[in-house]
């Protein structure tokens, strides 16, 4: 689904990624693990399209509406409700039955109580479990999460190794975590980036 | 088909997001009022009925120039620019969406402008009324095209005013034009053309903006 | 590899003209142009010596437009083509079209102090686009060098430079169409009659600017394009 060769990335002066090679079959799960820096971000992002490598490159056999993407931001607009924000997500994405989607996904993340509130009155972790819904909401086939549990609450956590589970091996994922031992069971692949 | 729906669904939420944060829409109403107060008291002698159609124009100009910076700044500040370039949708539909936003919130201080100028100085024709929504349209256009590419840089609002001034001179040709002449058939031709040619070359682009 | 092994391999794939031989046919085009401006065309009837400065004036003014289009024509093949090595191209081209440009605003000040006796004339078409323009490309490189270096400084000046040549039209019928609404002056810059001598010594001083403008461009192409291999080896070493 996604074969990067010599993959390289620098902002300006700074590199940021170099003669990375990376394959990722339909159905797998690599999981990208690196200190603070060393690019995995970046890595993500030019595997989401979000950005262009500077050498190398990189083949996608999965279009931009397969495509689902978790960074270090929710991607969500904090003076619109949840409910509003994967409204316009679904209408982008042109999700099938989107009410019922949203409210199922909603319901499954815990929230839909609040679904009628700003995200700008969320804690972090119910943020990032919108972020989640949002992720999840026009079922991709490629998943990119970018260190998903980082802002999560153990509620949270468990509801994400709940959806992990149920989904690793029907989709395909590209991981970057800090804590590998959790990916552990779903794993297939392991790329570990140097500083 | 499905274009306009997702200008539709991006539209909406650029109207929204604006009703909900109620900062720019009523800050460009009392810019405008306060500029019109700095006019009256930067000419020194009462200024014929030609010149004041010009303070008018500027007024126009630079209250637009208030609402385009802030127009991509929600996009920025929270990164949600990656969630709308991720999306199927066409990149230009969000910048058709986001100029449709910006041309209601910059009618919506006209309404107040307008009447406020006929009070203040004189009154505004059915030319300058046509002038009015045809220059509204390519100051929407390439403005907010231009905040996408402004919001972009470090400089950020610093640059918008710099790079749409030259880019808003033949507007201002074109809407004092139709203002003043007795024939404003032409004048309002050529913001039309105006509007047309560089909706197109802005349609054709917004692409290249914001992919990285 | 050697060092000048490896400066031969950057100058040759810029082109086929070798830089040396470039600059001295500018050199001696130049100093063409300066003699027939100075020696060769006749006097003006009605404005003398001083009208002079009109060759210099057009041909550097028909040079930073060649300049500009040269800039969105590299802008094109940046974004259509994707090369890489346009975005260079492309700079400097805008780059070389704003020198120039300046020049024509200031041989356009001194044919107005000459001619009329003041600096700058509201009424003379030329010079109020050349301002336009130059101030549009002048946010130019404000822009570029608000951005890092990468992909998205290359594709955001692209796309500027392509609005500046769709500019250069509109505002030239702006500029036309505000005659009328602008109290007409009598103050113009007025070209002689095209004729005999006055004809060859303008294309010879054209010809001669735009062989300049264009060494100029070869010359600051190579130079930056060092820079940058200077930069990468400095990153290999690292």
């Amino acid at each position: 689904m996604l074969v990067a060769r010599r993959l390289g990335r620098s902002y300006g002066e700074k590199r940021v990624l170099r003669g990375i090679d990376l394959e990722l079959p339909s159905g797998g799960f690599l999981v990208v693990t690196g200190a603070n820096g060393s690019g995995k971000t970046t890595l993500l992002r030019i595997c989401a399209g979000l950005a262009q490598p500077t050498e190398g490159t990189i083949e996608r056999t999965v279009e931009r509406a397969q495509i689902g993407y978790l960074g270090h931001e929710p991607l969500v607009y904090r003076e619109l409700t949840a409910f509003e924000n994967l409204e316009l997500y679904g209408r982008l994405y042109r999700v099938a039955e989107r009410r019922e989607r949203i409210g199922m996904l909603l319901e499954r993340f815990g929230l839909w109580e609040v679904r009628h509130e700003r995200v700008a009155s969320y804690s972090r972790g119910m943020t990032q479990r919108l972020a989640i819904c949002r992720v999840l909401l026009h079922e991709p086939e490629l998943l990119v999460l970018d260190e998903p549990y980082s802002a999560l609450d153990e509620a949270g956590a468990e509801l994400l190794d709940a959806q992990l589970a149920e989904l690793h091996r029907e989709r395909t994922f590209l991981l970057a975590t800090h804590e590998p031992a959790r990916l552990e069971p779903f794993a297939s692949g392991r790329l570990a980036l140097a500083a | 088909m499905s274009y306009v729906r997702d200008v539709g669904a991006l539209a909406r939420k650029d109207l929204l997001l604006e009703l909900r944060a109620r900062d720019t829409l009523p800050a460009m109403v009392l810019f405008v009022a306060a500029v019109f107060v700095v006019f009256h008291f930067a000419l020194p002698e009462a200024p014929s009925r030609l010149e004041t159609v010009g303070l008018l124009w500027i007024a126009i100009l630079f209250t637009a120039l208030l609402g385009l910076g802030r127009a991509f700044v929600p996009e920025r500040e929270q990164r949600t620019i990656d969630g709308l370039v991720l999306a199927p949708c066409d990149r230009s539909a969000i910048w058709l969406a986001k100029s449709l936003a910006t041309l209601v919130f910059l009618a919506a201080a006209e309404v107040v402008a307008l009447p406020l100028y006929a009070v203040f100085f004189h009154r505004v024709g059915a030319a300058t009324l046509a002038a009015v929504v045809l220059a509204d349209i390519g100051i929407c256009a390439v403005g907010t095209f231009l905040g996408a590419m402004a919001v972009a840089t470090r400089a950020r609002d610093l640059l918008l005013p710099l790079l749409f001034l030259p880019l808003a001179v033949p507007i201002v040709v074109g809407a004092v034009g139709a203002s003043v002449v007795h024939s404003p058939g032409r004048y309002l031709g050529f913001l039309a053309l105006y509007d047309a040619l560089f909706a197109v070359v802005c349609w054709a682009s917004f692409e290249y903006v914001v992919s990285e | 590899m050697s060092a000048r092994a490896a400066t031969i391999r950057v100058v040759g794939r810029t082109s086929r003209i070798p830089l040396p031989a470039l600059a001295a046919v500018s050199l001696v085009l130049v100093t063409t142009a300066i003699a027939f401006v100075f020696f060769v065309a006749p006097n003006d009837a009605n404005q003398g010596f001083s009208q002079r400065i009109f060759y210099f004036h057009v041909s550097i003014a028909i040079t930073a437009y060649a300049c500009f289009a040269a800039g969105a024509w590299q802008a094109f093949r940046l974004l259509w083509k994707r090369d890489p090595r346009a975005d260079l191209k492309s700079y400097v081209c805008v780059h070389q079209g704003v020198i120039f440009g300046t020049l024509v605003l200031l041989t356009g000040s001194i044919w107005a102090k000459i001619s009329w006796g003041r600096w700058w004339l509201w009424s003379s078409d030329q010079l109020v686009l050349f301002l336009v323009l130059f101030l549009f490309y002048c946010a130019y490189f404000m822009l570029r060098y608000s951005v890092d270096p990468g992909p998205q400084r290359a594709n955001l000046s692209a796309v500027y430079a392509l609005f500046g040549v769709v500019l250069i039209p509109v505002s030239f019928a702006a500029i036309r169409l505000a005659k009328d609404i602008i109290h007409p002056v009598v103050f113009t810059l007025h070209g002689p009659n095209f004729g005999g001598w006055i004809l060859v010594t303008y294309c010879i001083a054209q010809v001669a600017m735009l062989v300049l403008a264009y060494t100029l461009y070869r010359l600051e192409l190579v130079a930056k394009r060092l820079d940058g291999r200077l930069r990468e080896l400095r990153e290999v070493l690292a």
